[in-house]
């Protein structure tokens, strides 16, 4: 077992550093990155003058050399963009996103779970279809336009929340549904197919047959089994809303991690980039790793392999 | 029949405290403005570094002119230069500035203004090895020196008359002992200067707070009325406009054409609109850089893009507002933009003439490169469709597209140029004909004039030769001037405020109605 993980955190490591290569190699194809740097008021001497400050002049494979090499002991280096430490820079902002995507994530397995069981208990019934219709809108809806529509009801209409920021936790609340209700429809539809699955099963029929309330059946031989898909997917999704909530982040200006690497990509602000990369990197091995355990705990027979 | 009526009257009741919370509710939302004497301000870019020497960006701008001064000011309506650290300046020859200085001035943090900031600063800003981010704003200077407390010399490195205009716009003064101990990075989080503003709170990048300085000196700036100026940075402009209704936003600038236009419909809102510096132009690949016989090397080629583009008709359907048609490779309230010179009318009949008497009476197709605007690109592209200039659009990012004009040219681009804010044609025309990498016209006798334009001190022989330079970049049609741009402004009807055309928020000059 301890070999396993060994084995797989090992892999883990080498799939972060093949991504940041990549990375790294696509920010050079993308453009100049001293022009980048200099900004667009720049003459020919501030680029050359950025181009050697920042030894862009060097051939690509030691550059990255010289940043894994720092960036293996500890060192993440100094934002080109914001000349402050690129460390300080997103343990700063990665607090909001990680805040942001706790309380995403709950929100759609709080809405999703209860939700894909109602559906899966009474199939085609009017739960069901209202169910349908929530996870097919969440699935069409693009984040910027639900995130607006939000604004333009409960910040305009209503004036009960505020329209951006970050200052309170009312701040989080629009953020929280339009971030949480992205994951939620792949959440419910596969607990509802888990669980329907699961409720046609031999063992639920013998739990029945021996006469086990309807809650003990539901809730502890039923969505045990059906939810472990489930927490699975949910870890995928957590990682993808550290990542990948830089629409959210852009529309409710929350600046965190998201946003902070979409916008250093467009100003090719490499060590931000990198050190983004590798976070956002170990945030999937971490969460992948943790829903292996968490479905060990659930699933015993898991616990062999 | 009694008991309904009181079950309505209950209802109703009901009703309206459920009514009376949203509102109050609504109203706490509601945090602006003339009350608490706080101005809610918005940034669209986050801002990489408050130290103005190590920005590049127009946020950057506002930010320098709210807390820092330099020695010079020029009036924004009049275009006057008057004293402002400095009382006043006399050349001691051609590349020596002396100043007698302010006496009196303090700077937020307590430290006094005087020969020794003046002294520090520039000589900190003039060392390249410091690494300010602008170049072109400092290293025209070489070193200064101190007279006596209140008495300062700055020794240029070559006669350079534009220096007047740079030390009232990106020079600002620095506190020698506080720059000393913090460096960029701590001035950029903990600005100090002498401006009307000082700065209470600054988030990178996100936000900044700005408090009323009450000893302010006598500035030609103004004095401050505004109490409080709280700018937070909001990448997406319908939110900007979101905040702006639900009241917590005040003031937003940058504001899209077609987004002003409905603003504007609205009462409780002013929408002002000015011209910027900037100016959008075709720059045509005449020296051959893509190829010895790429069609833009002949005159009669670029003659005739020139005149297939209808710019009055991009200017009213797209820039709107202010904009204007250019027609010089500058911006008309730059000294030496000479405005009496060739321009094309719109005529494709005469473009596709053209055209057939340079051997190309079928048109040609060309690449035809954008980074920004897209819109605008598109139309002038579709306009060279027209005339028979096959166009294949290329979009690209800004770097990468510099990258390419650098290395090999383009044969056509659009392209524009803001002059970072300085009222003079050196910030735009000797940038690209003076043989610099992005000079797609290698032109010896305009980079000739250039260099003496740039370099004389005689203002008279400036404009003649700045002059001489423009008339032959317009009748050789190496650019294809189109349009100067234009930036909205739109506040609450309880700011009172008047933008000026130079693209820079002044705190200053705005007050509570």
């Amino acid at each position: 077992m301890l070999n396993f993980i060994l084995k797989r955190l090992g892999l883990a490591v080498l799939v972060a550093f093949t991504v940041s290569f990549i990375s790294f190699s696509l920010m050079f194809l993308s453009g100049d990155p001293a022009a980048a740097l200099a900004g667009e008021t720049a003459s020919d001497q501030d680029v050359e003058a950025i181009r050697v400050l920042y030894g862009f002049d060097r051939p690509m494979l030691v550059q990255y050399w010289d940043w894994l090499s720092s960036a293996l002991v500890g060192d993440l280096g100094e934002s080109y963009y914001f000349k402050l430490p690129v460390a300080s820079l997103i343990a700063e902002r990665l607090q909001v996103t990680m805040l942001l995507g706790l309380c995403g994530i709950s929100f759609a397995l709080l809405t999703a779970v209860p939700l894909g069981v109602a559906a899966a208990i009474r199939p085609n019934s009017i739960i069901d279809r209202v169910a349908l219709f929530l996870s097919v809108a969440g699935q069409a809806m693009p984040s910027f336009w639900f995130g607006l529509i939000l604004i333009v009801v409960f910040s305009i209409q209503f004036g009960i929340l505020p329209p951006s920021g970050t200052s309170t936790w009312r701040h989080f609340i629009m953020p929280t549904i339009v971030l949480g209700y992205y994951a939620m429809p792949a959440i419910m539809r596969l607990t509802r197919a888990g669980m329907l699955e699961v409720l046609s099963s031999d063992y639920i029929r013998t739990a029945r047959a021996k006469g086990a309330s309807e809650f003990k059946v539901l809730f502890k031989h039923a969505l045990r089994n059906a939810i472990i898909p489930v927490v699975s997917l949910a870890a995928v999704q957590m990682g993808f809303m550290l990542g990948g909530s830089i629409v959210v982040e852009s529309i409710f200006a929350l600046h965190g991690a998201g946003y902070l690497a979409w916008e250093s990509i467009a100003r090719n602000d490499l060590p931000t980039v990198q050190a983004l990369i590798l976070v956002f990197s170990l945030f999937y091995i971490v969460f992948t790793f943790l829903s292996d355990v968490l479905n060990a705990w659930l699933d015993p027979r898991m616990r062999a392999g | 029949m009694y008991n309904k009526g009181n079950n309505m009257t209950f209802k109703v009741k009901a009703l309206g405290m459920a009514a009376a919370a949203v509102a109050m509710i609504a109203a706490g939302a509601v945090q602006a403005n003339k009350a608490d004497g706080v101005l809610n301000a918005a940034f669209t870019k986050e801002l990489e570094n408050v130290d103005s020497y190590f920005n590049s960006s127009r946020e950057g701008v506002v930010l320098q002119r709210a807390i820092w001064d330099g020695l010079i000011y020029r009036d924004p309506a009049t275009n006057e230069y008057k004293g402002n650290l400095a009382t006043s300046w006399e050349w001691i020859d051609d590349t020596t500035l002396e100043f007698k200085l302010r006496e009196g001035v303090t700077f937020h943090n307590g430290e006094p203004f005087n020969a020794d900031d003046v002294v520090y600063t520039v000589n900190f800003v003039a060392d390249e090895s410091n690494g300010v981010k602008t170049q072109r704003n400092v290293n025209w200077m070489k070193s200064a020196e101190k007279i006596d407390d209140y008495t300062v010399r700055i020794h240029l490195k070559a006669a350079f008359p534009a220096a007047i205009e740079f030390l009232s716009g990106p020079v600002s003064m620095y506190p020698n002992e506080y720059y000393a101990k913090v460096g960029p990075s701590g001035m950029g989080l903990e600005p100090v200067g002498t401006g009307p503003y000082k700065v209470s709170k600054v988030v990178p990048g996100s936000h900044f707070v700005l408090e009323k300085n009450e000893n302010y000196h006598d500035s030609p700036k103004g004095q401050p009325e505004i109490a409080k100026v709280d700018i937070r940075t909001i990448p997406d402009v319908n939110t900007q406009i979101a905040e702006l209704f639900s009241g917590s936003l005040d003031l937003i600038w940058q504001t899209p054409a077609d987004q002003a236009e409905k603003l504007s419909t609205m009462e409780q809102f002013t929408v002002a609109n000015e011209s910027t510096m900037r100016i959008g132009y075709l720059t045509l690949d005449a020296a051959g850089r893509t190829g010895e016989d790429n069609p833009f090397t002949k005159l009669k080629v670029r003659q005739a893009v020139a005149h297939a583009i209808d710019r009055e008709a991009l200017v009213g359907a797209l820039l709107k507002g202010k904009s204007k048609v250019v027609s010089s490779a500058c911006f008309p309230s730059q000294f030496g933009c000479e405005q009496d010179l060739t321009s094309y009318e719109y005529d494709p009949e005469k473009a596709k003439a053209l055209l057939a008497e340079a051997g190309y009476p079928d048109g040609f197709s060309t690449d035809f490169y954008a980074y920004r605007d897209r819109d605008y690109a598109e139309a002038i592209a579709s306009f060279l469709n027209a005339v028979g200039i096959d166009t294949n659009f290329n979009m690209l990012q800004y770097s990468a597209l510099r990258e390419l004009r650098m290395k090999e040219g383009t044969p056509v681009s659009f392209q524009t140029w803001g002059s970072y804010s300085i009222n003079d044609t050196s910030a735009i025309t000797s940038q690209f004909f003076k043989f610099g990498s992005l000079d797609d016209a290698r032109d010896e006798e305009v980079r000739d004039w250039l260099n003496v334009a740039d370099s004389a001190t005689d203002p008279e022989v400036r404009k003649e030769n700045y002059s001489k330079a423009l008339k032959k970049i317009a009748d050789q049609a190496y650019w294809v001037p189109m349009f100067s741009y234009n930036t909205n402004y739109v506040y609450t009807k309880e700011i009172d405020y008047t933008p000026t055309p130079d693209e820079v928020l002044r705190f200053t000059t705005m007050s509570w109605n």
